[in-house]
């Protein structure tokens, strides 16, 4: 019961980042309608900044977190300007296809460079009060992934914060909802895409980051986070960054339930099961609206 | 994309199976282990290339999962193969297991439009991959007395077999109903179904098409590999080969799959020895160039560039 218990804590705590991963995807695709299956390949990135501040620079990951985030804010910016910045001039069918295959095409070639530049081994960022734990009765609580899901947390709360006040957050949201009413108004489309994307990679950055510091992290899981990421923004559906962190829980603990109870090889598999599942039946998801 | 069929594609097909007639006999002037082992994956690659071009560049489907196909054929054949049936046999009922499921999950599959069928199918690759990981963790290696038996001539030939049936697959699909309905329904499903055409019953002959083929080249690569882990063929590694290669060189083409897989093999050995995995960067730029510049890949690159040339010493078009 315990160790059941312990479990589903590890979940919650894993589910914190899985939302915060997701966060990114969802904005990313909510407002430019383009499926950036990379995400998981800037995540990857975020974490190495992180990495490489920590082992050349012995910057606290939490601090570098100042860092990493505007970084992968630029990083975004360029991204767009070069890349998904042409995706997003066809219509809207052909954009989502373009966009899959172009972000396969980026996450293939970000791989390979990863590879290359850091080799394929697997990297974790141990600090001094790695192995606290804060304990709750029989529950042990690592610090770091505590604090990590407080982070995320935060971010996100400070996402939806800014999507809410600040002019140009209604102006992305604006676009989200109907981008042709939006032009109608005035808005720059362009550039709320452009922030849009910026901001959805400063989220991929901040998720790498703790995935970093709390788990490991190296060239090849892209894909798994892309999954995820994806996983999660089809179970919450878009619109609601709360909601989307909401589903990355959920799925944390799916998890770890499923884990306990088909053994631990087959914990990926709920997450890909839930995922298909959603798709077909409910394709807007928990919170999303009814296309 | 163009429509198929036309003296081109009957040019080209005519062309390859001449080239896969020729390569008949490399085992007899060069039998050299390495060249034959080369030209094998080539083959190899085709006929996957081939298999993913029916389902996606003919039928519009973009399947990321592409590789649970090219597994479960390799799954069925290897199983029935060691367990001691012919080898042929074997491969058939990989390829037979392999549609099965496709036929399977078809329906349900296809309910998903475009890009959530592309991440629909990716994630029944990994379930499958993650599945056969777990339930098969072990490495998969002939007996002794096999190994003492190996010889690469016959996976040779069917290889080059197996090739020759996918370009005549693809061949004879661009000019039959059935492929005509197939790109029917790529350029616009709906307007199909508005005619007469039945988009799902279209959608599931491509994709019972295309998995056969994958099946049947997964039989190919269990018959060829003396160890190899089960879940191995299951990963994603073969879906991106698969399309990489059809894109680059031209989807929904007869001839696009054969080019872009040469071209593949050739880079991906030729860098592999100092740059490992390096191909992939290459491939993955060159594939967002084509993906955004030159959707027809190669194919549509060097027509463009002969329509240029014609244009220039004054033919008309």
């Amino acid at each position: 019961m315990t160790v059941l218990a312990q479990q589903i804590v590890l979940g919650l705590l894993l589910g914190g980042l899985y939302g915060l991963a997701a966060a990114g995807l969802s904005l990313v695709f909510g407002v430019l309608k383009v499926l950036n299956v990379a995400h998981g390949e800037l995540i990857m990135l975020g974490g190495y900044g992180a990495y490489w501040l920590f082992a050349l620079l012995g910057l606290d990951p939490f601090a570098s977190l100042l860092l990493v985030i505007p970084g992968s804010l630029l990083l975004g910016a360029l991204l767009f300007l070069v890349l998904f910045g042409f995706v997003v001039r066809a219509p809207e069918e052909t954009r989502i296809k373009n966009s899959l295959l172009v972000g396969f095409g980026l996450a293939l070639a970000l791989h390979a460079l990863a590879v290359r530049l850091f080799t394929a081994d697997d990297r974790s960022i141990s600090t001094g009060y790695g192995g606290a734990v804060i304990t709750v009765g029989p529950i042990a609580i690592p610090v770091i992934r505590l604090a990590s899901l407080l982070v995320a947390l935060a971010l996100i709360a400070g996402l939806h914060l800014l999507l809410a006040r600040w002019r140009w957050g209604k102006a992305i949201r604006a676009t989200a909802e109907d981008w042709q009413a939006a032009l109608l108004t005035g808005i720059d489309i362009r550039r709320a895409y452009l922030l849009a994307f910026a901001l959805g990679t400063a989220l991929a950055g901040a998720a790498g980051t703790l995935v970093s510091v709390g788990y490991s992290i190296s060239p090849s899981i892209g894909l798994e986070w892309t999954l995820k990421a994806l996983i999660v923004v089809v179970l919450a559906g878009l619109g609601s960054m709360l909601g989307t962190f909401a589903a990355g829980l959920f799925v944390g603990v799916a998890e770890a339930l499923s884990a306990a109870a088909f053994g631990g090889p087959y914990r990926e598999v709920i997450g890909l099961v839930i995922f298909l599942v959603v798709l077909v039946l409910r394709p807007q998801g928990m919170f999303g609206r009814a296309r | 994309m163009r429509s198929p069929g036309g003296n081109t594609e009957r040019a080209w097909t005519l062309g390859i199976l001449l080239a896969l007639g020729l390569l008949a006999f490399l085992p007899l002037l060069a039998p050299r282990d390495d060249v034959l082992n080369f030209v094998f994956l080539v083959l190899l690659s085709i006929t996957l290339a081939q298999s993913w071009n029916i389902i996606a560049g003919y039928a519009g489907q973009v399947n990321l999962g592409h590789a649970a196909f090219f597994g479960l054929g390799a799954l069925t054949a290897r199983t029935l193969w060691i367990a001691g049936t012919p080898v042929v046999v074997a491969m058939a009922a990989g390829a037979a297991v392999a549609t099965a499921f496709a036929l399977l999950i078809g329906a349900a599959a296809f309910r998903l439009r475009g890009a959530y069928f592309a991440i629909g199918t990716l994630a029944l690759g990994e379930i499958l991959r993650t599945t056969v990981g777990n339930a098969l963790p072990e490495i998969s290696t002939l007996p002794a007395a096999s190994i003492g038996a190996y010889r690469l001539a016959p996976r040779y030939y069917l290889a080059l077999a197996l090739a020759a049936l996918s370009v005549l697959a693809v061949a004879g699909l661009a000019r039959s109903r059935l492929g005509l309905g197939m790109v029917a329904v790529r350029e616009d499903a709906d307007a199909a179904e508005a005619t007469g055409v039945s988009a799902l019953a279209l959608k599931l002959r491509a994709l019972a098409l295309s998995t056969a083929l994958a099946g049947a080249a997964g039989g190919l690569f269990a018959y060829y590999h003396i160890s190899y882990y089960p879940a191995h063929p299951f990963g994603p590694g073969w879906t991106f080969d698969a399309l990489l290669m059809t894109f680059i060189g031209g989807v929904g083409t007869l001839q696009g799959p054969v080019l872009g897989a040469v071209l593949y093999v050739f880079l991906k050995e030729y860098l592999t020895v100092r740059w490992v995995d390096f191909h992939l960067l290459i491939f993955g730029v060159l594939f967002i160039a084509i993906v955004l510049i030159f959707p027809g890949g190669l194919v549509q690159a060097v027509e463009r560039a002969r329509g240029r040339i014609a244009r220039r010493s004054g033919a008309t078009t």
